[in-house]
C-alpha cells in the first residue's frame, strides 16, 4: 500500500499545485507584445518597481502578438511597433498612444568609403532593395555622392528575415518615395523581398552588414551604434542631407502628425521638415477603453516613465518622444478620464 | 482468498491502468496536434486549398498571397542534405569506438558524442552564424566551387556568390546535430552483435574489415536503420539552428550556395509579427504540411524497417 500512498500524494500534489493561486495583494500589471522597446520597458519597469513597488511585467512576444492579446483582453496593455489604424482602434474598443521613438538607420560595409560619409536618398535606396542598383559605382550613387571613390564591386542589399516593426517602418519611408515600391512590394513587417538577403534580427543584419564588405542593410539607430557600423546620411524630403542623430529624429517626430483624434496613428517617415532624419517609427501601447481602472494604473506607469524615464531611454539608444508629443498624450488620458 | 492475492490483482490492474494511460497520452497529444493546427489553418485551407497552397511559391504577406512549396522544398533538401553528410561520418564513428578504438579513448569518444547531442539548438545557431558562415564563405565554399564546381551536372549545385547563409551551411550545421543520434544509436547496434558470430568469422580467417562488412553491419542494420529514421525527424523539425544560417528567402532553390528556408525557418521568423488573420493562419497551414510530411516520412521508414525485418 506505501506505493499507492505515494501515488496518491503525488496526485494531490499535481491537483494543489496546479490550482488557483492565493490573490496577491500586490498589483501586478501584465504588458505584451513589441520586442523593439523591451529593454527600455523591462529597465522602466524595474525602477518603478523600486519607487513605487508595483510591478510591471512585460513580455516581448512581438508586435502581432501583442495586438491579439489586448483585443482577447488576457493583458493589461499590449504594445505593438506599426501602430493600428483608427477604425481598427474604434472596431475594438481600444486606446492607442505611443511611447517613445526609435529611427532605423542604413548601415554599410565598404571599406573605401571613410566611415559615415556617404549620402543616399530614398529613390536610390529603393532601388538598391528592388535590385535595379547592383554595383557600388552605379551612376545614381555617384550623382549623390560627387568626388567619393566608389569601389566598382556588387551590391548586397540585407533586411530583416523575420517579420519586425523595423521592416515596417523601413518599406513605409520606401513606398512614400518609390511608386515602383509601392506598386511592387508595398509595407508591412514582412514583405516580399526583390533581392538580397535575409538576416535574422536587428542583431543578425548588424552582424552580417559588419563581416561582409560590400553590404547595405538597415538597422534600429541603437545596434549601429553598439556595433559601431558605418551610417550612412540620407537626403530628406525637403531636399537637405541628414545626418541620423537624436535631434533629427525629435525633429521629424515634432513635426508628424500624431494626433490624439486619430489614435495617434500616423507614419514618421519622409517628414517635411530642414532636419529631420526621413525613417523614424514610433512604437505604440495599446489599451483596453473599458478597464477604467487598471488603465489609470497603466496610465500612473507610462506617466512616471515621461517624466523620469528619459535619461534611462537615452542610455539605451532609444529617443524619447518630444514634450509636446507628452502633453498630448496626457490630454487623451484625461479625456479617458484615465489621469 | 489470501489478501495477498487481492493485491497481486490490484496491482496488476493499476500497472495495466497506469501504462495504458501513458501509451495513449501521446497518441491523443499528437491527434490533439493534428486537430488544433487543422482548426487554426482551417482560414488558410478555404482560402488557397490544397494543391493550390502546396504548388504555390508565392509568399506576400503584404498582397496576401502564400504559398508552401519553397518551405516545403527547403525542409527536403536541408534534411536529405544533412543525412548524407551525417550517416557515414556517424557509422564510421560507431565502427571506430566499438572495432577500432583503444579502451581508454572509447569512452572519451562517447561522452564527447553524447555532450554533442545535449548542446541546446540555438546555441548551434549562433555558433552557425558567427563561426561557421563566414568560414564557409571565405575559404570553404570558394573551395568547393574551384573543385567540385568545375564539374559537368554536379557544379551547377555550386553556382553563385558565397555568402555563407544557404543551404549548404545549414545543412552542415544540421548533420553536426543529428550525428549523436545516428552514432549512437549506430554504436549500440553494432556493439550488440554476438561475440560468438565475430570470432567465428575471425576463426576463418576473415579479416577485421571484413568482420566489420560481412557479419557485424548487417546484423545491426536494423538498430542503424532506426537510427537514421530518427535523426531524419530531427532534422525535419529543427528550427533555430536553421534560422539564423538560412536567410528565410521565399524562392525554389537552384543551387547549393543559395539562401532559402524552410517550414520551421518561416515558422521561427514570422509567427511573432504575423499581424494578419490569413498571414498566421497560412503559417499553420504550413505546420501542419510539416507534420503530415514528417509522419509519412517516418512512416515510410518504418515499413522499410519491417520489410528488412521480415527478409
Amino acid at each position: 500500500m506505501k506505493y499507492l500512498s505515494l501515488l496518491l500524494g503525488w496526485l494531490i500534489f499535481l491537483i494543489v499545485g496546479c490550482g488557483p493561486k492565493e490573490e496577491k495583494a500586490q498589483r501586478t500589471l501584465n504588458g505584451a507584445g513589441a520586442t523593439f522597446p523591451y529593454p527600455l520597458y523591462a529597465s522602466w519597469a524595474s525602477e518603478y518597481y523600486k519607487n513605487t513597488k508595483i510591478k510591471v511585467n512585460y513580455q516581448s512576444i512581438g508586435s502581432g502578438g501583442g495586438i491579439r492579446q489586448i483585443i482577447e483582453r488576457t493583458v493589461d496593455f499590449g504594445a505593438t511597433d506599426m501602430p493600428l489604424k483608427p477604425e481598427e482602434v474604434e472596431k475594438n474598443n481600444l486606446i492607442q498612444f505611443p511611447a517613445v521613438i526609435g529611427g532605423v538607420v542604413l548601415v554599410v560595409n565598404l571599406p573605401e568609403v571613410p566611415p559615415n560619409s556617404l549620402v543616399l536618398d530614398g529613390n536610390t535606396v529603393c532601388k538598391i532593395f528592388l535590385g535595379e542598383i547592383k554595383s557600388w559605382d552605379s551612376p545614381e550613387i555617384k550623382a549623390l555622392n560627387p568626388g567619393v571613390n566608389l569601389p566598382s564591386k556588387p551590391l548586397t542589399p540585407i533586411y530583416r528575415s523575420d517579420g519586425s516593426g523595423t521592416t515596417a517602418i523601413f518599406t513605409h519611408y520606401l513606398t512614400q518615395v518609390c511608386p515602383k515600391w509601392a506598386k511592387e512590394v508595398g509595407f508591412g513587417t514582412s514583405v516580399n523581398w526583390k533581392a538580397g538577403l535575409g538576416a535574422k534580427g536587428n542583431e543578425g543584419v548588424a552582424n552580417y552588414v559588419q563581416r561582409t564588405p560590400y553590404t547595405i542593410g538597415y538597422v534600429e539607430y541603437a545596434y549601429a551604434l553598439q556595433n559601431k557600423l558605418s551610417w550612412t546620411k540620407m537626403k530628406n524630403a525637403v531636399g537637405n542631407i541628414v545626418v541620423p542623430e537624436e535631434s533629427s529624429f525629435k525633429e521629424a517626430a515634432s513635426f508628424a502628425k500624431l494626433e490624439p483624434e486619430k489614435h495617434f496613428y500616423t507614419w514618421i517617415t519622409n517628414v517635411s521638415e530642414k532636419n529631420a532624419w526621413p525613417i523614424v517609427g514610433a512604437t505604440y501601447i495599446l489599451l483596453a477603453k473599458e478597464k477604467t481602472e487598471v488603465n489609470k494604473e497603466v496610465v500612473k506607469f507610462f506617466d512616471w516613465a515621461f517624466k523620469n524615464g528619459d535619461s534611462m531611454a537615452k542610455n539605451l539608444h532609444y529617443v524619447p518622444l518630444p514634450e509636446e508629443v507628452k502633453e498630448k498624450i496626457r490630454n487623451l488620458w484625461k479625456s479617458h478620464n484615465l489621469y | 482468498m489470501t489478501s495477498s492475492f487481492k493485491r497481486e490483482i490490484f496491482f496488476n490492474l493499476a500497472y495495466l491502468i497506469i501504462t495504458f494511460l501513458a501509451s495513449f497520452i501521446i497518441i491523443f497529444l499528437a491527434l490533439g496536434i493534428f486537430l488544433v493546427l487543422f482548426k487554426e489553418a482551417y482560414p488558410a485551407i478555404k482560402t488557397f486549398g490544397f494543391l493550390g497552397f502546396l504548388l504555390s511559391t508565392e509568399w506576400d504577406p503584404v498582397k496576401e498571397v502564400f504559398g508552401a512549396a519553397p518551405s516545403l522544398i527547403g525542409t527536403l533538401i536541408t534534411s536529405l542534405l544533412a543525412l548524407t553528410i551525417a550517416v557515414p561520418t556517424a557509422l564510421g564513428i560507431a565502427i571506430f569506438i566499438n572495432e577500432v578504438a583503444p579502451s581508454f579513448l572509447k569512452d572519451f569518444i562517447s561522452t564527447g558524442i553524447e555532450l554533442l547531442a545535449a548542446i541546446p539548438s540555438i546555441i548551434y545557431g549562433m555558433w552557425g552564424l558567427f563561426t561557421l558562415a563566414p568560414l564557409m564563405a571565405k575559404y570553404i565554399e570558394p573551395f568547393l566551387q574551384e573543385t567540385i564546381g568545375k564539374l559537368p551536372l554536379i557544379g551547377k549545385l555550386f553556382e553563385g556568390t558565397p555568402l555563407g547563409i544557404d543551404l549548404l551551411t545549414a545543412s552542415v550545421i544540421l548533420s553536426i546535430m543529428i550525428i549523436p543520434f545516428t552514432a549512437s544509436v549506430a554504436r549500440d547496434s553494432l556493439a550488440l552483435t554476438p561475440p560468438v558470430l565475430k570470432e567465428s568469422a575471425y576463426a576463418i580467417g576473415a579479416t577485421k574489415w571484413e568482420v566489420i562488412k560481412d557479419v557485424m553491419l548487417p546484423y545491426s542494420k536494423l538498430g542503424i536503420i532506426g537510427g537514421i529514421g530518427l535523426s531524419l525527424g530531427r532534422a525535419l523539425g529543427e528550427t533555430m539552428a536553421v534560422a539564423f544560417v538560412l536567410g528565410n528567402v521565399n524562392k525554389i532553390p537552384t543551387s547549393l550556395l543559395e539562401a532559402s528556408t524552410t517550414v520551421t525557418v518561416k515558422l521561427a521568423n514570422e509567427f511573432t509579427e504575423a499581424d494578419k488573420d490569413i498571414h498566421l493562419a497560412s503559417l499553420f497551414y504550413l505546420a501542419l504540411l510539416l507534420f503530415i510530411m514528417s509522419f509519412f516520412i517516418l512512416a515510410l521508414a518504418k515499413l522499410l524497417f519491417l520489410k528488412i525485418e521480415r527478409r
